[in-house]
């Protein structure tokens, strides 16, 4: 009886220690945070730069404090030792003065939005190995121009993680598992926290003129330079994509010519067969792995059309988004005149 | 600005620089962040936070502060100990990310400058040549938010050091990357989304509008004879209205209809482009037939 209880209970640890986490449904940032990544991208744009952030990870809301900007790395290889030393001594550091010093992801500035690249996929499963819950947040400085504070929280989903640690893009899984798309990256919304300190300084400090910075950036005019760089990678986009279908087209065409192939040779083979076996002799296999028109052709990896997919949807969102502007915009203007 | 001593002289001179040094400071809102942040989070047995600020100088004497970091530091009655070592790692650190920020001096919480200020404006005077001591009051003592900045100045008897004049001098909050954010998202302890883009607009608009409805009222008061009208404000005004150009309603209607007919066919061909997308995806998880 006693063994049968204990061994219950060894029972139910083990299955608590499975319990899955809350999943992740907001990330909360602080000012200070906001405004030192905003800082970062900025004083570097056009460069992409990239930073590490710190935070908490609590229940369903990921908290980010701090972070620390990463120095621009060269192509030298043996500058990966420093990055690393970097990152140790900054971490140390800010323990030292009770900063949060849990990595809980990190960020990295995009120019017009195109940040879904291979790398992003593959830093985000380094990162998923050792941390469990990460993100990974944007800013576009381009689009702060315009007025809109351009952060976006993004992680992968779980289910394309699942198909990217097994490596296999091909047609039937992914119709299998039914992803598409749209499930590759998740957006998860961001709040912006201050402490009650902070939040007393600004209140003092703020200028008492009724329009701010942010307005005038907002209801200037001209948005014809934005749009057209917008539109420019939105058709390289498209040239890739149109590339990618293309490779597909030939593999399918292969595909099927490869089988027609070996159709053929297979017809020449049973009838060899039957002239043997009329003959009286032994028949030849039905396969052959040798020939060439029996090699297996692999199929290209879906991986990147969906990259692209994905970013030429957040080109058209950002265009439609501007065009709004654009409109409320010019219908202002037109009010205006007529007075 | 000098700080020599007299050489030489049978009589000592008290030495008292009393010309108003020509330093000013610019302090971006990411250090105050980070003082406030610092303090917040100081160990329980320190009554303030001391820390480096990192920044530039332009050719005109401006100090820019862009950027600081705390040192941990322990503070008795007679003696002040800060963590040099520390200090130094998180300045090369700090250096490999933008080596142009440099020293320019350090900063510490509480109200006013006190003993041992001047020692550690002492040692920070051997990193840089004149730096800047900021403080900012996170008591609120008299009840409002003081941030301050000052330069020292030493007073000399002879050749020996008398004391340290803090100076203060001007300082420039330059707010323009915390309004580019939205003092929306920064005042409140808690926002829960950032505004995209047309609700930014929407709220720019209101702005707008009212802003409109004060100057109209001003204007109608002043007709009306209720207000005394100021001929600056009248010029403002004037200027304003004067600002909009002039275009013939038939320019105008053709730019007009030619800038909202560029906005629609943008519209249009993302719609294009996604419905394209989806096609494409079809296509390319299509089950294949053979």
């Amino acid at each position: 009886m006693a063994n049968q209880a204990m061994g219950r209970s060894f029972l139910q640890a083990m299955t608590a220690v499975e319990e899955v986490a809350p999943p992740l449904r907001v990330v909360q940032m602080e000012g200070l945070a906001v405004l030192k990544i905003i800082k970062h991208c900025k004083e570097f744009s056009p460069a992409l730069v990239t930073g590490q952030l710190l935070g908490l990870d609590v229940g369903s809301v990921l908290e980010v404090t701090n972070c620390f900007p990463f120095p621009t790395r060269e192509e030298d290889e043996e500058l990966e030792a420093d990055g690393a030393n970097y990152q140790l001594e900054m971490m140390r550091c800010l323990r030292e003065v009770n900063v949060d010093n849990n990595t809980v992801g990190w960020y990295q500035s995009t120019l017009l939005g195109s940040f879904q690249t291979a790398e992003l996929i593959e830093t985000f499963m380094n990162y998923q190995e050792n941390i469990r819950r990460c993100v990974c947040i944007i800013y576009d400085p381009s689009r702060s121009n315009q007025g809109v504070v351009a952060l976006k929280a993004l992680r992968l989903s779980d289910s394309f993680m699942d198909l990217y640690r097994s490596n296999n893009f091909n047609g039937e899984k992914l119709r299998e598992k039914k992803l598409s798309w749209v499930d590759v990256f998740e957006e998860i919304p961001i709040k912006v926290s201050n402490s009650a300190l902070i939040s007393a300084f600004m209140t003092e400090l703020e200028p008492d003129s009724p329009v701010t910075q942010c307005d005038f950036d907002r209801l200037k005019l001209s948005s014809a330079p934005f749009m057209e760089r917008n539109l420019e990678f939105l058709i390289e986009c498209m040239d890739d994509l149109t590339a990618e279908q293309n490779k597909f087209q030939y593999y399918y065409r292969n595909l099927s010519r490869q089988q027609a192939q070996q159709q053929v040779w297979l017809q020449k083979r049973r009838q060899e067969n039957m002239q043997r076996k009329a003959a009286g002799e032994e028949p030849l296999p039905e396969e052959d792995p040798s020939n060439p028109i029996f090699k297996p052709i692999v199929e290209p990896s879906r991986l990147d059309s969906y990259l692209i997919t994905n970013q030429i949807s957040n080109y058209c969102n950002q265009v439609n988004g501007a065009a709004g502007q654009g409109f409320s915009k010019l219908y202002l203007m037109k009010a205006l005149h007529e007075n | 600005m000098a700080t020599a001593a007299t050489t030489s002289s049978k009589q000592t001179v008290l030495q008292y620089p009393g010309a108003a040094p020509s330093v000013s400071a610019r302090i971006h809102p990411v250090v105050l962040f980070n003082i406030c942040d610092a303090f917040v989070r100081r160990p329980d047995q320190a009554g303030r936070v001391i820390g480096t600020l990192l920044g530039s100088t332009s050719s005109d004497g401006t100090v820019e502060i862009k950027n600081s970091y705390v040192v941990p530091h322990n503070e008795s009655a007679d003696q002040v100990a800060l963590d040099i070592d520390y200090h130094h790692n998180m300045f090369v650190s700090h250096q490999k990310v933008n080596p142009k920020e440099v020293i320019v001096g350090w900063f510490s919480t509480g109200f006013g400058v006190s003993g041992g200020s001047s020692l550690i404006h002492e040692f920070y005077s051997r990193e840089v040549q004149n730096p800047i001591h900021l403080t900012v009051d996170t008591g609120f003592t008299n009840g409002e938010a003081s941030i301050k900045a000052y330069v020292s100045a030493n007073l000399t008897l002879g050749d020996r050091q008398l004391a340290a004049h803090f100076q203060e001098i001007p300082l420039d909050m330059r707010l323009i990357e915390a309004e580019r954010v939205g003092f929306d998202l920064l005042k409140n302890t808690s926002v829960d989304k950032i505004p995209n883009d047309l609700e930014g607009m929407e709220s720019s608009m209101e702005r707008l509008y009212t802003l409109i409805n004060d100057v109209y009222k001003y204007v109608d008061d002043v007709v009306e004879g209720r207000v005394q009208g100021d001929n600056n404000i009248g010029r403002f005004i004037a200027e304003a209205l004067a600002s909009l150009p002039k275009l013939s309603p038939a320019a105008f209607d053709k730019v007009f209809n030619d800038k909202i007919q560029d906005n629609l066919s943008l519209v249009y061909l993302s719609s294009l482009t996604r419905t394209q997308l989806s096609i494409a995806e079809k296509l390319n998880t299509a089950a294949q037939i053979l």
